[in-house]
């Protein structure tokens, strides 16, 4: 479908602003990862832990970026054994 | 409101009026079927109704005790906010097979002994199965058949349970059974049927993105929730729910990264989104089972809403595939922040339903010491932030621009999504309503300095994932595709070997039927040789010669034999 070309113009639409987009992601997660700054050098916060392992620094930090890209990495190698063509039943 | 009267009633009887009445006046009285079954069930309160003996059989249809609560208080919201959903629709038979629907998982969330729950749990399979064929496509003709072999087979496997169950103890009653013996376990294989167990799943993924736009809604609602309901009155504290559950965590999100059709990409999540539940009635503590029904709870609030905004897409594009969508918040800007609000509620993020409801199963599994069911949980919770916070409205309303502009999603189904959108974020913002209806009494407190960072963490830096991996091109593109998944096994081989049979059964019977023609054929040869015309038994003699020949034989016995 072509796009209208008289369409207004989305802030989303120019690319430079995905820069800006990636840049705040990353401004937000350095935020996001002080606390456990704090509470190793146990001002203000305290992690409330049920296992040793969450004692490790940036824990569930590290643990959700190792999963995405470990979930994510495992995924695109398993459509090489369970990818067929969109009719593969019809 | 009238005493005793089980409110699934209410959703059965008034479904009769659905075929009878129309525009407006069907609008009203398909709205009010659940407010009023919601105000039946709060003015009863708690207690037992409808004990009868039947050929000495305890029938008990209505019980309302917190557990049972609960549940049919989510149903009733389901029920309400999918018919908002579905109100433009004209075809009758979606809206008189959908409240029949309803009624049948609220009737069974009510009943107290297994013979009302084999009843109604039937009644769900055989109703359900009309929103799916109401398609009016050969594929979901054919995943409709699928889904009826699979959901009627539960309900013959329950079936035979409650009769073996019953040799055993004597009794029906809906009650704690456990793992104990045959019976126990057969029935919680027909529970585990209904609650995609892992190998049992594929009914689900099959059938749901093949319904209609608005069936899916009301199916993703109510089958699974019932069985999750059923196991958690059954089998709380059984400790093979604990691994089952953590295997449905985790082997969906695989598929649900890859898979190109949205809605299954919900259907997978859903399935995920069960594991948590069944994993908090395997561990079984007043913790963990508050969780699991506030989970319930709150899961059938964002799963309907994304469902929802999925259906709101496809009713307006005309297609549901990641691979067609994208930019579509230009053109449907509404539709997107209510999916937004689904996709955070679901990936469970503060101030949202899944974040008070999903802690209370994770922090159990805490308590308790089980490592590895914890880390597997966590783990679980950045999937779902993958396929359901980030995925379903990233591919669908940003990404690259597909370039297609359509018309926002019609009034009724904002209304809907909005009312959905609304309670996700006030049960996350105050989750004390909700946990005041818990079937035990509500110890946990959610918004801890601790439990809200160590989630953001999680949370965030699973989108500081998603954001590389697309910045640097590494994310899987959306393509057009099927995955394998264990269907596979009964829809290839499976179907292949059944074939396979017919044609040995087709070619042994032909054997058969030619053998004995042959010999008949004999048969009739041989006689045709012996007694055919003018053959040697058939040859005929004049009365004249006969009698002669009589004459002759007298004769000769008068002669020689006479004394």
């Amino acid at each position: 479908m072509p796009k209208p070309d008289d369409e207004k113009k989305y802030w989303l639409d120019d690319p430079k602003n995905h820069d800006k987009i990636f840049y705040g992601v990353l401004v937000i997660c350095t935020l996001i990862a002080i606390p456990d700054v704090l509470s190793l050098l146990n001002i203000l916060y305290h992690k409330h832990i049920e296992f040793e392992m969450e004692n490790i620094f940036e824990f569930y930090s590290l643990y959700g970026l190792v999963c995405y890209v470990g979930l994510v990495l495992i995924a695109k190698q398993l459509r090489k054994v369970l990818m067929r063509d969109e009719d593969y039943y019809d | 409101m009238i005493e005793g009267l089980n409110p699934a009633f209410i959703f059965l009887l008034g479904a009769l009026l659905v075929p009878i009445t129309s525009g407006i006046v069907r609008s009203v009285i398909m709205l009010s079927i659940p407010v009023v079954a919601l105000i039946q069930l709060y003015t009863m309160g708690l207690g037992v109704w409808g004990q009868y003996e039947f050929l000495g059989l305890s029938i008990e249809m209505t019980r309302i005790d917190p557990l049972a609560r609960v549940f049919a208080t989510i149903f009733c919201i389901a029920a309400f906010i999918g018919t908002i959903f579905a109100l433009h629709v004209k075809d009758t038979i979606q809206h008189f097979i959908a409240v029949i629907y309803m009624g049948a998982a609220l009737g069974a969330v009510f009943a107290g002994d297994m013979i009302t729950l084999f009843v109604y749990w039937e009644l769900t399979a055989i109703s359900s199965v009309f929103l799916i064929w109401a398609s009016r496509t050969e594929r979901a003709y054919k995943a409709g058949m699928r889904y009826l072999i699979i959901q009627v087979s539960s309900g013959v496997i329950l079936l035979g349970g409650i009769i073996l169950y019953y040799q055993d103890t004597g009794s029906i009653a809906f009650e704690y059974l456990g793992l104990g013996s045959l019976a126990t376990g057969v029935i919680l294989v027909a529970f585990g049927i209904k609650a995609c167990f892992p190998f049992l799943h594929n009914w689900m993924q099959d059938a749901y993105p093949e319904a209609t736009v608005t069936g899916t809604v009301i199916l993703s609602a109510f089958t699974t929730k019932l069985a999750i309901y059923a196991l958690a009155r059954a089998y709380p504290g059984t400790d093979i729910l604990i691994p089952i559950g953590g295997v449905m965590t985790v082997f969906p999100i695989f598929f649900a990264v890859l898979e190109n059709d949205l809605r299954r990409v919900l259907t997978y999540s859903l399935n995920n989104q069960l594991g948590f539940m069944v994993v908090g009635i395997g561990i079984g503590t007043e913790l963990s089972l508050n969780g699991t029904a506030a989970h319930a709870f709150a899961h059938i609030l964002y799963k309907s809403l994304l469902f929802m905004c999925m259906g709101a897409v496809l009713f307006r594009t005309g297609t549901i595939k990641a691979s067609e969508l994208g930019g579509l918040y230009k053109s449907m800007p509404v539709t997107t922040v209510f999916c937004i609000i689904g996709a955070m509620s679901i990936a469970a993020f503060p101030l949202t339903g899944g974040f008070i409801s999903k802690a209370m199963i994770q922090s159990a599994a805490g308590d308790g010491g089980m490592l590895v069911i914890w880390l597997v949980m966590l783990f679980a919770s950045a999937g779902v932030m993958d396929h359901s916070g980030i995925k379903i409205p990233y591919f669908t309303f940003f990404a690259h621009d597909s370039g297609k502009r359509v018309k926002e999603a019609p009034l009724n189904m904002l209304i809907a999504m909005g009312i959905a959108a609304f309670l996700c974020i006030a049960i996350g913002v105050f989750p004390d309503a909700l946990y005041a209806i818990l079937p035990y009494e509500p110890t946990y407190h959610p918004y801890t300095a601790s439990h809200v960072i160590t989630s953001l963490q999680l949370l965030f830096f699973a989108i500081l994932a998603f954001a590389l991996l697309i910045r640097y091109k590494i994310y899987p593109p959306e393509l057009r595709s099927t995955n394998l998944d264990f269907d596979w096994f009964y829809r290839v081989p499976l179907k292949n070997l059944m074939l396979a049979i017919g044609r040995l059964i087709a070619i042994v019977w032909a054997w058969v039927s030619a053998t004995a023609n042959d010999a008949v054929q004999k048969i009739i040869t041989a006689t045709a040789d012996t007694h055919g015309y003018g053959k040697v038994m058939a040859r005929t003699t004049s009365s004249g010669v006969a009698v002669t020949i009589i004459v002759a034989v007298l004769g000769f016995v008068v002669v020689f034999f006479y004394r």
